[in-house]
């Protein structure tokens, strides 16, 4: 692996991003739209301040997922895959790369969202604003990076796309979300344990709920620990030599 | 890299893809500074041979050597150019930025990628999105991509499918001025009438290979008068063997079909 190599594979895949104006369109504005309903829906409810946050970090883990895979799979499809394996490009540079660029547009996505549901919707968050934001950009790498590594199971459009689900919704069942974790029955609590999205969850209704930023080291550390295994994982999933 | 040796080195090789066997145990050698045609009808496993050679297939027995290393050795990535059959370039992307990335990939220079332009002459086009372009433009861009960092082995699959006479004539002198400088180019064509432009050809169908030769020594030995002719005397000699001595019969053997209609 080498940052030059690395720095270029993202800047290539933002170059791709810049030509897609619909695809920064719908990650920018989708996410602005359903919070919007959500704080329209429950108008005069502290629901938006309790559950705002949570969902502000929920989009960027399903958009960035789907977003990386796809982009993953037309990498292998079209042969672009093959030529860079064939060239001294690391099998890190390229899943690295990746997560950058989708790191980078995530970032806007969350500043967009956060400004958009405090300014206009008036949330009321809590706790600290900028840990918001660290939680979306995080939630949004774990994304990528799992997406990443499903697309190395997926041979067709079809399955990639069913992939998210697959890896996501399990995970949106037991992260805390539909019940508490604590009324879970024992065995899920132990699988809600060691799965990502879990932490991403308790993060973020950490900080809907005011907790200070020195509170939440731990949550914010298993998930950067996640996105570092996915992202191992990914490159690993990558072959050089295919069948 | 390897200079005493020739540029490349296949021996046994077998690749079973899918239950079926894609290559049964062929073995060849191309030497340096020469154009070599890799000729055969669709599906005789032309592109798993050079994916083989490129060194990104799986395969299941049998040596290959590029430059003196085993194929698909790291040191093989930079003086190994490799173009697939699909032009592997991003259709989202503008040529000039598909080149710049490929260039730094390979820590070529910008002057680098103003040369392969000129060379596939694609110069005036390189603020063109590569979607908008037709599939000749494209796989000239995917052959720019293939010539970025000089590299001394050149490997292509059907590099000429779907281009205009005019063209096809420019991209063979452009083989040949890459040759002239000392650059080896392995190429697969279905199309017969590219032989007379080859330094050497290799027959392939079926996954076996029928003849290692130059041009003249092949229509001398078949006795036929072009590739094509020499071609079909070969399948019917070899099955004329294998069934002992039966009368030949020569299956209708298209090497005309194009590749595209069965994508």
């Amino acid at each position: 692996m080498s940052p030059h190599l690395t720095l270029a594979t993202a800047t290539r895949v933002l170059h791709q991003l810049r030509h897609d104006h619909r695809t920064i369109g719908l990650v920018i504005a989708l996410p602005c739209v359903v919070l919007g309903l959500i704080a329209w829906i429950f108008d005069g409810t502290p629901v938006l301040d309790t559950l705002g946050p949570v969902y502000v970090g929920m989009f960027p883990v399903v958009v960035m997922f789907l977003v990386t895979s796809v982009a993953t799979l037309r990498e292998r499809t079209s042969g672009t895959l093959e030529r860079l394996m064939s060239l001294p490009l690391g099998k890190g540079d390229f899943v690295t790369g990746y997560a950058l660029a989708f790191g980078l547009l995530a970032v806007v996505q969350a500043l967009v969202l956060v400004a958009f549901t405090v300014g206009v919707c008036g949330m009321d968050v809590a706790g600290e604003l900028w840990l918001l934001i660290v939680c979306a950009v995080l939630s949004a790498l774990l994304g990528s990076a799992l997406g990443l590594g499903a697309s190395a199971l997926a041979r067709t459009e079809f399955q990639a796309v069913q992939l998210m689900p697959a890896t996501l919704f399990p995970q949106l069942v037991l992260c805390g979300l539909v019940l508490p974790r604590a009324q879970l029955p024992e065995v899920l609590e132990a699988i809600s344990r060691v799965l990502p999205l879990t932490y991403v969850v308790d993060a973020l209704a950490g900080v809907a709920a005011g907790t200070p930023a020195s509170e939440l080291g731990s949550e914010i550390l298993l998930v950067a620990g996640f996105i570092v295994l996915a992202v191992v994982g990914g490159s690993l999933t990558l072959r050089r030599r295919t069948p | 890299m390897g200079n005493n040796v020739s540029a490349v080195e296949v021996r046994g090789l077998r690749v079973v893809r899918g239950g079926t066997e894609a290559l049964r145990g062929v073995s060849l050698t191309v030497p340096r500074h020469e154009i070599v045609g890799l000729l055969g009808p669709s599906g005789s496993g032309k592109t798993t041979l050079l994916r083989s050679i490129v060194g990104v297939q799986q395969t299941t027995a049998g040596e290959v050597t590029v430059l003196g290393r085993p194929a698909g050795h790291p040191e093989l990535r930079r003086v190994v150019g490799y173009t697939t059959q699909a032009a592997s370039v991003y259709a989202d992307l503008t040529v000039g930025e598909n080149l710049r990335y490929f260039a730094a990939v390979l820590r070529a220079g910008r002057e680098d990628v103003e040369r392969v332009l000129e060379a596939v002459d694609m110069t005036a086009l390189a603020r063109r999105t590569v979607g908008e372009l037709s599939g000749g433009q494209r796989s000239r861009v995917s052959l720019a991509a293939a010539l970025l960092g000089r590299p001394e082995l050149l490997v292509l699959d059907e590099p000429t499918v779907g281009l205009d006479p005019v063209l096809r004539r420019e991209l063979w002198e452009l083989f040949a001025g890459l040759r002239d400088e000392g650059v080896t180019i392995l190429v697969s064509s279905h199309v017969m009438d590219e032989a007379a432009r080859c330094d050497r050809l290799l027959l392939l169908r079926e996954g076996e290979l029928l003849a290692d030769a130059t041009l003249p020594e092949l229509l001398e030995r078949t006795g036929a008068r072009d590739a094509e002719e020499a071609f079909l005397e070969l399948v019917a000699s070899r099955e004329l063997a294998a069934s002992g001595g039966g009368s030949p019969t020569a299956e209708p053997c298209s090497t005309e079909t194009s590749e595209e209609e069965q994508r």
